[in-house]
């Protein structure tokens, strides 16, 4: 099924991503790339473009493309060739930028991810054409000045990895998705920090419409998005706006577009007419890049299995659902996290359903939707689980043991606490006094008391009416104070009114 | 010793290891030489720093240190970055820039123990053949002189480093040579200068004129000291220069008395050809007759595209030149416009008042031939025939050792008479360039003399990292002849 139409208008969005690649140092020189230091403090002569000094290529920022071209299936250049960009600006202490050109290092690939469409769950692939190394120019700071302009070359030199797709998306949701997607790839493999507020991980959007079977419409570059939010509203005002003046009966003019996010609007940069030459040629400063596959065997030896390995591996080796999978592999520590709770429980569905609700709905709440560090730890989940699945406790008394495990005051020496795990759950349990009644003697006097003192709902419900029994159940948890099994109640319920 | 100014790098490194003289001794003498600038020749020269490096030197052979090069003076053409000196590469745009750093090659021979005079005159940038495209405003007058011929042009662009070893200001100079830049002034200046294998010298400190191409080299007054400066110079510098060779430092003076008999000559048939003046032939013609009396045989050989590397290397030099001169924007360093307006009036103004008229052409011409559609029919094209002038030379090393013809077409021109016409002076670079674009080394040594009493070299090329034989076939030719010793007047 294919994403619906805007006012009978196909929406093409292709994407380009930069992602600042976590080396210690820079892509052509020994300065630190750390954030936030200082202005200038962190650009060396190389940075700053003196004479004479020359770019020599960091081995790690090379390793970094060769694995995001391993994790997305593409192929690795055995030899590619770094270009000089040029143009003049003055966070651009060269005067040219040195990047990728004709030939890339990481060649092809595909980014598949799963989304949500209506009811349905959609299985989608997003072709990529290239990613190229490149550094990144420095910052130019307006606000601070008067009259003048400050530039801050700490960033300048720092390595990029631009990830190109081919124009495969139809939606704003789709080019979310597939953002999302990308980012915990590179996440993941560790090649990024996924840092969007400090421009770690930066999407620019090529947006375009058409009717149906027509050619690619004119497209228009809205660059920096930093946040999925600002994506999402970005892609879907561009859209209106694109086809509202075709509509009006306007061309679209190939632009670079800004959002602007305090009016949701996208505003034009730069139109074509003022496209600049950039006169790219090779550097002959830098000979061509030779990877040869014993360095591409290495690497892949090297690195952590896959998110989509794993969701696969859960499925085959805990019998979980394709959903549960994806949803487990969003992280690499929410995956372990799981793992770790499967393992200390031996009950893999119900450990997923707890990551992915409760757990989840905690970290979301309190630690930034991260998984490092949990105040629980995944064995105490486990334990808890336990606790279900051998009938002590109940589900909803296990959320509020859940809710009282998240308490700070229980977290003596972090995550180092192994034999905690049953005796804290269990204490909880005993001190809230949470313990089901699994004593049927005890329960079916319980329920021959509800029965009596509800005569109308005993006569519907043998009257063909399946309904009264709710009416049934909720006064026998009530009498039991809720440490009544409602399986239990249920089957007991049954035998009686038969 | 009187005339310890005439002595070269050889015959200085025994008289400060036998302590018959110290290096700082040396060192006055030799900044006493300096005074009134003779052939405006120094750019920049400091006493106070040239005599604290020769006490340093001292301390040296004090404490027993051979070092062949210990305490023996050499000048750095000012397209070196250096610490101790400003560097200006030439151009009004650099002027009182200094460096936070030393080129690789000024560190090396600073480390082998070398007292630096200063800094050596050169075309802005590396750009020309003549020396007269100096920009510097504080050098007056702006232009190198020839020491056999005041009225003449010393070559270029290493004119300064030429002038200076040929006037005995210095008994060695640094140079770098991009089309021909070691080569050229060495012939023009009767002294001996060599241009290694592209990659050998680190770039790393040379102010970038065109990066696949610039190489640098040592200039003296005979192939034995040249060795001795390109040992010092040469080795691995991957760290900081990605297109440094990885090939271990050599010594380069190894084989320079092996006998020449059964050295197969290589005589280029196009080096000979119409344009070449009958003085230059004589001399080289006798030269290879020399060499011929001391066994080798003289080998005719085809490099067909000669005429080519031209247009070839006047595409690519001034496309790597532009973009390697785009960093001279104002922003960070060098020279910046008073006045402005904007931006882009800023860059205008800043690049208008810093560039030289021939800058100015090489990156108007390196722009168009890299622009939007114009880049395959020149840039591309431009490479492809490299790959074959390159190819050219593989052919001709199979049926010979080294390749000899003349540097030049004529001796040294007068001043002025080239300098409204920038074709004339780019086509007397057609017999180097060949080497240049094809990252060979090659090298000038003086073979007599033609109009007007003025030197005539001859180059000798050779296959990839053959600088030895090269310098062996100089010094067995040296051996043999007296050209070399030659002095202009009132340089002894």
């Amino acid at each position: 099924m294919s994403a619906p139409l805007v006012h009978g208008y196909e929406v093409v969005i292709g994407f380009e991503t930069h992602a600042q690649l976590s080396t210690q140092s820079k892509i052509f020189s020994r300065a630190s790339t750390a954030f936030g230091a200082e202005p200038n403090t962190q650009a060396c002569a190389v940075d700053l473009a003196l004479p004479g000094t020359l770019p020599v290529m960091n081995k790690g920022a090379v390793e970094r493309a060769i694995q995001l071209g391993l994790a997305l299936g593409s192929h690795i250049a055995e030899r590619s060739i770094f270009a000089r960009k040029n143009y003049f600006y003055p966070d651009l202490p060269k005067g040219y930028q040195i990047s990728q050109f004709e030939i890339p290092v990481v060649q092809g690939g595909e980014v598949s991810f799963f989304l949500e469409q209506g009811k349905e769950t959609l299985h989608k692939t997003v072709r990529l054409v290239r990613a190229h190394l490149e550094e990144d120019a420095g910052k130019s700071l307006h606000e601070d000045f008067i009259g003048q302009s400050g530039i801050d070359l700490n960033r300048a030199g720092t390595p990029l990895l631009e990830i190109v797709t081919e124009p495969d998306m139809r939606s704003s949701a789709e080019a979310v998705a597939y953002a999302k997607e990308l980012h915990k790839i590179v996440t993941w493999i560790g090649i990024c920090d996924g840092n969007m507020q400090e421009g770690s991980f930066r999407c620019d959007a090529n947006v375009s419409v058409r009717k149906p079977g027509a050619p690619l419409g004119t497209r228009r570059e809205i660059k920096n998005l930093n946040s999925f939010k600002f994506m999402q509203q970005a892609i879907d005002y561009e859209v209106r706006w694109q086809i509202e003046q075709l509509e009006d009966g306007h061309a679209i003019q190939q632009a670079t577009v800004l959002f602007n996010p305090d009016t949701g609007e996208t505003r034009a940069m730069r139109t074509k007419e003022d496209a600049a030459d950039y006169r790219y040629f090779p550097d002959p400063d830098l000979p061509p890049l030779v990877i040869g596959r014993d360095w591409v065997e290495r690497v892949r030896s090297e690195m952590a299995e896959l998110p989509r390995v794993m969701a696969e591996r859960f499925v085959t080796q805990y019998g979980l659902p394709e959903y549960d999978a994806t949803q487990l592999t969003q992280s690499k520590a929410m995956a372990a996290y799981f793992e770790a709770a499967a393992k200390a429980c031996g009950q893999a569905k119900l450990a997923s359903n707890w990551v992915m609700g409760d757990v989840s709905r905690f970290s979301n709440a309190f630690k930034g939707g991260s998984f490092e560090n949990l105040p629980v730890h995944p064995s105490q989940l486990g334990a808890l689980i336990t606790r279900i699945v051998d009938n002590t406790i109940s589900n909803n008394a296990a959320k509020e043991v859940f809710d009282e495990l998240w308490s700070p005051k229980w977290q003596p020496s972090g995550y180092n606490v192994t034999d905690i795990t049953f005796g804290l759950v269990d204490a909880l349990i005993d001190a809230k006094g949470l313990k089901q009644m699994n004593d049927s003697g005890e329960l079916e006097k319980i329920i021959d008391e509800v029965l009596a003192a509800n005569p109308k709902n005993v006569q519907e419900f043998k009257a063909g009416n399946a309904k009264a029994l709710n009416g049934l159940v909720g006064p026998i948890m009530k009498a039991s104070k809720g440490k009544a099994n409602p399986a239990q109640v249920n089957a007991l319920l049954l035998k009686k009114l038969d | 010793m009187s005339d310890l100014h005439t002595l070269g790098v050889a015959q200085l490194s025994a008289l400060l290891q036998n302590k018959d003289i110290s290096a700082v001794e040396l060192a006055t003498r030799m900044l006493a030489r300096l005074g009134g600038n003779p052939h405006h020749a120094f750019l920049s020269v400091d006493s106070e720093v040239t005599l604290a490096q020769a006490k340093a030197a001292d301390a040296r052979l004090t404490a027993g240190d051979t070092s062949p090069l210990l305490g023996v003076p050499i000048a750095h053409k000012d397209i070196f970055v250096t610490t101790d000196f400003p560097t200006t590469a030439g151009s009004r745009m650099l002027e009182g820039y200094r460096s936070p750093f030393n080129a690789t090659v000024v560190q090396r021979l600073g480390d082998a123990g070398m007292v630096s005079l200063g800094k050596l005159s050169c075309d802005e940038f590396a750009m020309g053949s003549a020396n007269e495209n100096v920009a510097v405003p504080s050098a007056h007058p702006q232009a190198v002189t020839n020491p056999w011929d005041v009225s003449r042009i010393p070559g270029g662009s290493s004119g300064g480093s030429a002038a200076a070893v040929a006037a005995c200001l210095t008994p060695a100079a640094t140079g770098t040579d991009t089309g021909g830049s070691i080569r050229q002034p060495a012939a023009f200046c009767g002294i001996t200068g060599i241009k290694p294998t592209y990659g050998r010298a680190s770039r790393y400190g040379m102010v970038a004129f065109a990066s696949s191409l610039d190489q640098a080299g040592p200039m003296a007054r005979s192939a034995e000291d040249c060795a001795l400066l390109l040992s010092a110079m040469c080795g691995p510098d991957l760290d900081r220069d990605s297109t440094s060779l990885d090939v271990k430092a050599e010594d380069f003076s190894r084989d320079l008395n092996q006998p020449l008999k059964g050295l197969r000559v290589g005589v280029p048939n196009e080096f000979f050809a119409d344009g070449l003046a009958a003085d230059v032939r004589g001399a080289v013609d006798a030269a290879l007759e020399s060499l011929r009396s001391q066994g080798a045989t003289l080998v005719p050989i085809a490099l067909p595209r000669t005429s080519l590397s031209i247009p070839v290397y006047y595409i690519i030099a001034p496309a790597e030149a532009s973009s390697n001169l785009s960093r001279f924007d104002g922003v960070k360093f060098g020279h910046r416009a008073k006045d402005f307006t904007d931006l882009a009036d800023m860059y205008e103004k800043t690049r208008s008042e810093g560039f030289g008229e021939e800058v100015k052409r090489r990156i108007m011409i390196g722009s168009y031939v890299l622009s939007h559609g114009y880049y395959d029919a020149y840039y591309l094209q431009a490479q492809k025939i490299r790959r074959m002038i390159a190819d050219d030379f593989q052919r001709a090393f199979a049926s010979c050792d080294v390749i000899a013809g003349p540097v030049a077409p004529t001796v040294a021109w007068k001043l002025g008479d080239k300098s409204n016409d920038p074709l004339a002076n780019y086509l007397a670079d057609i017999f180097t360039l060949p080497a240049s674009l094809a990252g060979l080394p090659g090298m000038s040594i003086p073979v007599g003399f033609g109009e007007g009493g003025l030197p005539v070299g001859m180059q000798l090329m050779g296959n990839y990292l053959q600088e030895a034989k090269l310098l062996n076939v100089a010094h067995q030719f040296q051996l043999a002849t007296d050209h070399h010793l030659k002095t202009p007047v009132g340089a002894a």
